[in-house]
Formats: C-alpha cells, sequence, structure tokens
C-alpha cells in the first residue's frame, strides 16, 4: 500500500519565499515547530494564570496593582482558574505531544516524506490559533473571562450572565474557541491515522514502528472518536444559550430571582455524560505521547530494548480502549444512578493494570541497562515517577465510597496535575531535550537542562505533594478563598508552602526558556545522531531535509529498539541499516 | 558515561526521600480528616485506610525500585544486559495488579451501596434540601409528614418564600423553612437535595457524603449520624462567584433538642 517508490525520490526544494516557507507552510516540520511554539506562548500565559491564583491563595488579602479595587475577587480568581485549566488542557497538553512532536517526528520515524494531507495539516495548526487567539480574546469582552471552569457545567454556562460575570459574552467566546478546536483536532487526528497507515516506509511492519509512532496513533484515534462528542455538546449548549432549545436546561428555573422561562425537558447530567466521554479520553491524549516518548528514551539511554515491547504497545490500546468506557468516575457523586458506578469504577479500577504494567516494563527496560543521564533520560525518569503518584492517588478516586469524601477537593487536583500535568509535561520536556538537536540542528545545554530538571523535579513535588493532604482534610477546590468555612483556614500553611514552591518552579522554566533560545544560535552543532539511536529520524540530517531523507527514503530492517545486540559492532543498530552494514542479520534482531 | 554517578546517586536520594517523608506524613496523620460521624463512614474511612496500604505498598516499591534501578545500572563501562522482555514476568504482574485493584474495587463497593443503594429506613426523618445561589434552604414537612406543592412561578426570597411553596395547597401551610439542617441524633435521615438555578453540591466532610445538587432532579441522600455536634455544610460544584461563601450547617443534637427545634419552628 506504500504510495512511494520504494527506494530513490528526486529530492525535494523547499518553497522559496518567506511566507510558504516559515508562515503557511504544508511542511509537517514547520507545522510541528509551529504547534510547539504556539503550546510554549499557552504555557506561559497558562503559568502565570496559576501563578496569579497560587498567590491570592497563599495572601488573600494582597493589593494587587490593576485590580480595582485593590483585592483579586473571587470571580477574578475563578476566570483565571477557567482560562488557566483550558489553555492548558487544549493548547498545552493536546497540542505540544501530539501536534508538535506528532507532526515532526511521526513522519520521519516511519520514513515517510510528509504527513497524507500536508494542505489538512496546515489548516488544522491555523485552526487551532484561531480557537487560542479566541480562547485570549475572551479576557477582553463584557464581563470578562468566563469563571465555569474547564467543564463549563450548565446551566451555570447555559443562561448567559445571568449566572455570573463571564457567562455572557466570556463563555460565548469560549464554547466557538473550544468548538473550532474540535474542528483542528478532528482534522488532525484524520492524517496522524492515515499517514500511520498508508505511509509506512518498506519493511516498517506494526511491530517495527517505535512506541512513540504507537501512542501518537493511539492518541489519533481517541481524539477521531472524542472531539466529536465535545463539539456535539458545544452545539448544543450554543443553542440552549442563544436558540431557545433545551438541551441541559431545565424547566422552572430560577436564578437570582428571575424565572427562566421558556425552557422545558432538559438534562444537566447530559452535558456532564458528553463532556467527560470527551473528556476522559483527553486524559489520555495528553499522556499517551509522554508514555511512547519515556518508552523511547529510556529504552535509548539505557542502552537495552523496551522491555515487552508488544505488551507496551497492547497496553497503549489497552488504555485507548478502557479510557473510552470509564468517564462515569467524574460523575460518581452528580446523581446518575449509584448501580452505574459500581461499572464505571470496576472499569476504572482495570484502567490501572495496563499502566501498571507499562510502569513494571519501564523499569524492566532500565533493569540491567548501562544507564547515562543525559537530560532528556532525567525528564523521563521523572516522568516515571510522577505517573506512579499521581497513578496511585487515581485508585483512591476510582471508588465512589471514597469519592464522598475526596470528590471535587485538593486531592483530585493533585492527582490529575501530577498525573496529566506535571507527567505529560515532563514527557514534553523529554521530547525536547532529545530532539531538539534533530529540530534545530544543535545541542542543548547539558548542565542548563540537569538544573532545569532538578527544580523542576524538586519543586513539583512541592507543589502538588501538600494538596494530598488538603484534599483528605477536606479542602475544596475552586474555592477563591476560605471565608466561606473557618475550618479550611487551617490549610493556610500549606498553601503558603505550595505557593512557595510554584514561585520558584515557575521561575526555574527561565533556565529552560534561555537553555532553549541560546542554544537555537551559540549550542553545539549536533551530528547526525547524538544520542547512537536506532530510529529513522537519526538516519538523517539535523535538521532534516524538506522531503526528511533528501531523496533517499530508508527501508526498514529490523525493530526500532535494537540496543546492545549480542555479536553488533556497536551497541545500537539503526532501523534502516541493510543486514550486511549492521552486522547483523535480519532476523537476529527481528523485534 | 556522562557524570553518570552524581545524578544516579542524586535521584536514589531523591527518591528515597520522597518515600520517607510521605510514609512519616500519612503515619503522623498529618491533616487527617476529622472522625466520621456515621456507621457508614466509618466503613468508608475503613476502606480509605486500606485503599492506603495497598497503594502505599505499591507507591514505596516502585518509587524505590526506581531509584535503586537508575543508581544500580549507571553507566560504569559495563555492557548493557540484552533481553527483550519476559512474559512469565509479563503475565504474573498483570494478574497481581488486577487482583489488587479489582479486589480493592470490589471491597469499596460494599461501603458505596451502604452509601447510597441501600433502602432508607420508613421511620426516617425527611427533610429537603433545597440550593440555589449561594445559600441553602432546608424544609421540614411539618406535623402532617407532606411536602406542599412547589411553584417556580412563586418563588420570591424577599416575601418569604424562597421555594415556593403554593399557599393553596393545604399540605404545604405547615412545612417548615430554615436556613441551617437539624437532627437528631442515631435517627435515620433521608435528604432530598434539589437545586433551583445551577449545579450545587451539599457535602460535610464528617459524614463522609457529598451529593450534587442538580437542576430538574432530586436526588436522596441518607445517613445516620452517631455524635453530637455542629458540622459544616459546604458546596463542592463550581456554582458561581459566591461559590466558596456557600456554606450552611449540619447541627446533630438529642430529640429532646431536636423536638424543642421543631416545635420553635412550627410556631414561627
Amino acid at each position: 500500500m506504500n504510495p512511494l517508490p520504494d527506494h530513490v525520490h528526486p529530492a525535494v526544494a523547499s518553497p522559496s519565499g518567506f511566507f510558504r516557507r516559515y508562515v503557511f507552510s504544508t511542511d509537517h516540520k514547520v507545522i510541528g515547530l509551529q504547534y510547539y511554539f504556539l503550546a510554549l506562548a499557552a504555557v506561559t500565559i497558562g503559568i502565570v494564570l496559576s501563578l496569579l491564583m497560587r498567590v491570592h491563595l497563599a495572601w488573600p488579602q494582597a493589593h494587587w496593582p490593576l485590580v480595582t479595587g485593590g483585592t483579586l475577587r473571587p470571580e477574578q480568581y475563578l476566570a483565571l482558574m477557567t482560562m488557566h485549566g483550558t489553555i492548558m488542557v487544549f493548547f498545552v497538553l493536546t497540542t505540544a505531544p501530539l501536534g508538535a512532536f506528532g507532526n515532526y517526528f511521526l513522519p520521519i520515524q516511519i520514513g515517510a516524506p510528509d504527513m497524507a494531507f500536508p494542505r489538512i495539516n496546515m489548516l488544522s495548526f491555523w485552526f487551532t490559533l484561531a480557537a487560542f487567539l479566541c480562547m485570549l480574546a475572551a479576557f477582553a469582552v463584557p464581563g470578562g473571562a468566563p469563571i465555569s471552569g474547564w467543564t463549563a457545567y450548565p446551566p451555570l454556562s447555559g443562561l448567559g450572565s445571568v449566572t455570573g460575570p463571564g457567562e455572557g459574552m466570556g463563555q460565548t467566546m469560549w464554547i466557538v474557541s473550544i468548538g473550532i478546536f474540535c474542528i483542528a483536532s478532528l482534522l488532525a487526528s484524520i492524517n496522524f491515522i492515515t499517514t500511520t497507515i498508508e505511509m509506512r516506509a518498506p519493511g516498517m511492519n506494526l511491530t517495527r514502528m517505535p512506541l512513540t509512532v504507537w501512542a501518537w496513533f493511539v492518541t489519533a484515534v481517541m481524539s477521531l472518536l472524542s472531539f466529536g462528542a465535545l463539539l456535539a455538546a458545544l452545539i448544543m449548549l450554543v443553542l440552549d444559550r442563544s436558540a431557545g432549545t433545551s438541551f441541559f436546561t431545565p424547566a422552572g428555573l430560577v436564578v437570582n430571582g428571575e424565572l427562566q422561562s421558556g425552557y422545558s425537558g432538559g438534562w444537566p447530567l447530559l452535558w456532564e455524560h458528553l463532556f467527560w466521554f470527551f473528556g476522559h479520553p483527553e486524559v489520555y491524549i495528553a499522556i499517551l505521547p509522554g508514555m511512547g516518548v519515556t518508552s523511547h528514551v529510556i529504552s535509548n539511554f539505557s542502552r537495552k530494548p523496551v522491555f515487552g515491547y508488544r505488551a507496551m504497545a497492547a497496553t497503549l490500546c489497552a488504555i485507548g480502549i478502557l479510557g473510552f468506557l470509564l468517564w462515569g468516575h467524574h460523575m460518581f457523586v452528580s446523581g446518575m444512578n449509584p448501580y452505574s458506578s459500581l461499572a464505571f469504577s470496576a472499569l476504572t479500577l482495570s484502567i490501572g493494570v495496563p499502566s501498571a504494567v507499562k510502569t513494571f516494563n519501564w523499569l524492566g527496560t532500565m533493569w540491567g541497562g548501562k544507564i547515562q543521564f543525559d537530560t532528556p533520560m532525567l525528564f523521563s525518569i521523572g516522568f516515571v515517577s510522577f505517573f506512579v503518584t499521581g497513578g496511585l492517588s487515581g485508585i483512591f478516586l476510582a471508588q465512589p465510597a471514597l469519592d464522598n469524601l475526596l470528590h471535587a477537593t485538593y486531592y483530585v487536583v493533585a492527582h490529575f496535575h501530577l498525573v496529566m500535568g506535571v507527567a505529560a509535561i515532563f514527557g514534553i520536556f523529554s521530547a525536547t531535550y532529545y530532539w531538539f538537536p534533530k529540530m534545530f540542528g544543535r545541542m542543548m545545554d547539558e548542565t542548563l537542562g540537569k538544573l532545569h530538571f532538578w527544580l523542576t523535579f524538586v519543586g513539583a513535588y512541592c507543589i502538588f505533594m501538600p494538596m494530598h493532604f488538603m484534599g483528605i482534610y477536606g479542602g475544596i477546590r475552586r474555592y477563591a478563598d476560605w471565608t466561606g468555612a473557618t475550618y479550611l483556614a487551617a490549610l493556610q500553611p500549606l498553601h503558603l508552602f505550595a505557593t512557595i514552591a510554584a514561585l520558584v518552579t515557575a521561575a526555574a522554566q527561565l533556565i529552560f526558556f534561555y537553555n532553549f533560545v541560546s542554544s537555537l544560535t551559540r549550542g553545539e552543532k549536533a551530528a547526525e545522531n547524538p544520542w547512537r539511536a536506532t530510529t529513522l529520524e537519526w538516519s538523517t540530517a539535523s535538521p532534516p531535509p524538506v522531503d526528511n531523507f533528501a531523496g533517499a527514503f530508508p527501508t526498514v530492517y529490523r525493530g526500532p529498539y535494537e540496543y546492545s545486540v549480542p555479536g553488533a559492532p556497536q551497541d545500537f543498530t539503526p532501523q534502516h541499516l541493510p543486514p550486511e552494514l549492521a552486522g547483523v542479520s535480519e532476523g537476529a534482531t527481528h523485534a | 558515561m556522562r557524570g553518570s554517578a552524581a545524578s544516579a546517586l542524586l535521584l536514589f536520594i531523591a527518591l528515597t526521600i520522597l518515600v520517607g517523608l510521605t510514609i512519616f506524613l500519612f503515619a503522623t496523620g498529618f491533616f487527617a480528616a476529622p472522625p466520621p460521624i456515621t456507621p457508614v463512614g466509618v466503613r468508608i474511612d475503613h476502606q480509605y485506610n486500606l485503599t492506603l496500604y495497598a497503594t502505599g505498598m505499591a507507591f514505596v516499591l516502585a518509587q524505590l525500585g526506581l531509584g535503586w534501578a537508575v543508581f544500580r545500572y549507571r553507566d560504569r563501562g559495563q555492557p548493557a544486559r540484552f533481553t527483550r522482555g519476559n512474559a512469565v514476568l509479563e503475565i504474573a504482574w498483570t494478574i497481581v495488579t488486577a487482583v489488587v485493584f479489582l479486589g480493592l474495587g470490589g471491597l469499596a463497593a460494599r461501603s458505596w451501596a451502604q452509601s447510597r443503594i441501600t433502602k432508607v429506613p420508613t421511620d426516617a426523618i425527611r427533610v429537603e434540601v433545597t440550593e440555589q445561589q449561594f445559600v441553602y434552604n432546608f424544609r421540614y414537612p411539618g406535623p402532617d409528614g407532606k411536602f406542599g406543592r412547589i411553584d417556580p412561578e412563586l418563588i420570591s426570597a424577599p416575601t418569604g418564600n424562597p421555594l415556593g411553596i403554593d399557599p393553596n395547597d393545604p399540605a404545604g401551610l405547615d412545612d417548615i423553612v430554615v436556613s441551617t439542617l437539624t437532627v437528631p441524633v442515631n435517627h435515620p435521615i433521608e435528604l432530598l437535595i434539589r437545586s433551583q438555578d445551577v449545579v450545587h453540591n451539599f457535602f460535610v466532610r464528617e459524614l463522609r457524603l457529598q451529593q450534587d445538587a442538580v437542576p430538574g432532579m432530586t436526588v436522596p441522600l441518607q445517613f445516620t449520624p452517631d455524635r453530637l455536634g455542629r458540622y459544616y455544610i459546604v458546596c463542592t460544584q463550581l456554582c458561581g462567584m459566591g461559590h466558596n461563601q456557600m456554606h450552611s450547617f449540619l447541627d446533630v443534637v438529642s430529640d429532646a433538642d431536636y423536638r424543642e427545634f421543631l416545635t420553635r419552628a412550627e410556631a414561627r
């Protein structure tokens, strides 16, 4: 099914004009970088928003410059929180792992010259950018940004400004932005899936695909199946808000003394079901690429094949399937039938099994290895640690009985930040340090990288570990301050500690930015294969030419993680080396 | 070898400190929840502790295993031990985790069933909880034991009818509406939780119970408190700008005090 000639292709010249080459480019590498820089901008804004929240939580009476009245009002806090969550989930954790790295490296790792649909790829990026700008504009409209959280539960989000500031125009902008984002993600996922299925180089069997490709592929399938549900829900929400429909709005609501007439028969839980049917797979959309990168990097820097390659690919698929069957664990206390909670609980605990198997296999890959601690490896080790910590608290939250105490507390905040926030970000950092030489042709500074790792690793634990205790104590999330329930005042020392940790950790990210920018021009020139790695992206120039392989498309002879193969002349055997050059026969290294 | 000794040692130390500190904080009951005030709450705490031991063990083994692996197998010039995996190990740890995780889920199902699925005793005291931005109202049926009809058109907080009780329905004439929840100790209680506007929540950490209040639905919630005292009721479902201010109190009182509360409330 491969549309490419088996061997040699004329080299493709890059488009000449600046705009065609760097702005309206159809080159998956340029688009990948565009996604990456979009995510960098988004994460910077997202971090600033979180710092504003953390500072307010630590010093609720602090006087702020530029804020009328001096102190931050609760609705302003909620607007910060809503925008922080939305920007981080959509424009960082969905955009960077799949949009940026998937775009840049999936085609190269399977030996393709580009994505299957380069123009659709370009369209996906521009839709994502439009969505991002639309989201930011919500800050500027009358009433300000929405206050209903990234989950936007109606009727709070469904009735307009009567339910609160930000619920008028701000919420509309939010809905439009996420709607555009859904379309971009649907287009992108079709592209990733088609590319993976149709464009693999000769010899690149499914069982020879790097685990990064497996992860992006499963992620794309999940995107395709989940963003449609969100898009449908958003359309219904818009209609409820503006066209007088009643998908989510029941009759007889009285808001702020005003009877909301004209509604009948709507059901708020319908939104919750549709939202979480998307929202839970979304968690895995954020984390699966990180799992792929971690597997890839740990193997590379342990100089060993991935332990249980087939189990690793199978567990990605298992997580992809189970990820769709457990959205109800967000709704244990929502008022849905309590019997269904038992089913969702069992299914949620089941997904712990493939997750645990992955952890065992990462340890198994390192076990008996020859571990090198370059910065990408440190971040992948950090990924495993955070994934374990954040994953295990999920075992509590998966039990509806314990959700009675822990739901909507800081325990949940700690859980999902560690597992889908910090772990996923560590995956992104690992990928950045690992592939920077390939993307930009220069190495990042190792000393700064290690400093960045250590401050971020310790800092992130200091931010989020205390939140487990806040939650067990009964500390409610999404509270601007504790004045409504005085028992929450006891948590103030923990808030202060987490805020200081957050400020230090955020400051440490400046080291990363400095390292990134200065390495672009002053970094040591990168060789073709600086990590002595095996996969196809390391068989071409750094950065790769427009068609990725300068016309000489690779043929694949073996699995992706052939490290330290007995009898081989060196401790890595690249996928593309013919047996006669590799020094080992094809059969001996077949995965 | 790229300076692997220092990184490996630091990782080992950092992960050991993480594990040690976590064990210490949990063992000393750092910011533990206050004791539960219902038999079901006690069972939920039991289940919590069981889960804490199981996941705690996994946490210690995984983090220390990670720390040990990176330290022990740091690059000291040794060759890597070539292996592609081990099917027996894969199957073993799949089965073990499945048994532990699903076993915990099975045990937890019992305390969930007790808190949500068991039949409400016929003598349970029924109180309707109506939530709105950003207050709680509690309605007792009064001496006739029946709640009067409610009409959203009649809702008018300024004129003293925040729930919209229909004055033409005789069942509603003796209904008691108050802003805090008073219940007698050791008596089964059934709350009927509603919302007038957006999704809210009813959470009392000492009850180990929380339940969303969903507009258009009436969701039951039962408990039998066995300890006198005043406890915070808070909203955990984001409901608007006053979300963090939305609270009320649960007063668990003696039978005599409860009768007195009803008498005084009926007199008003």
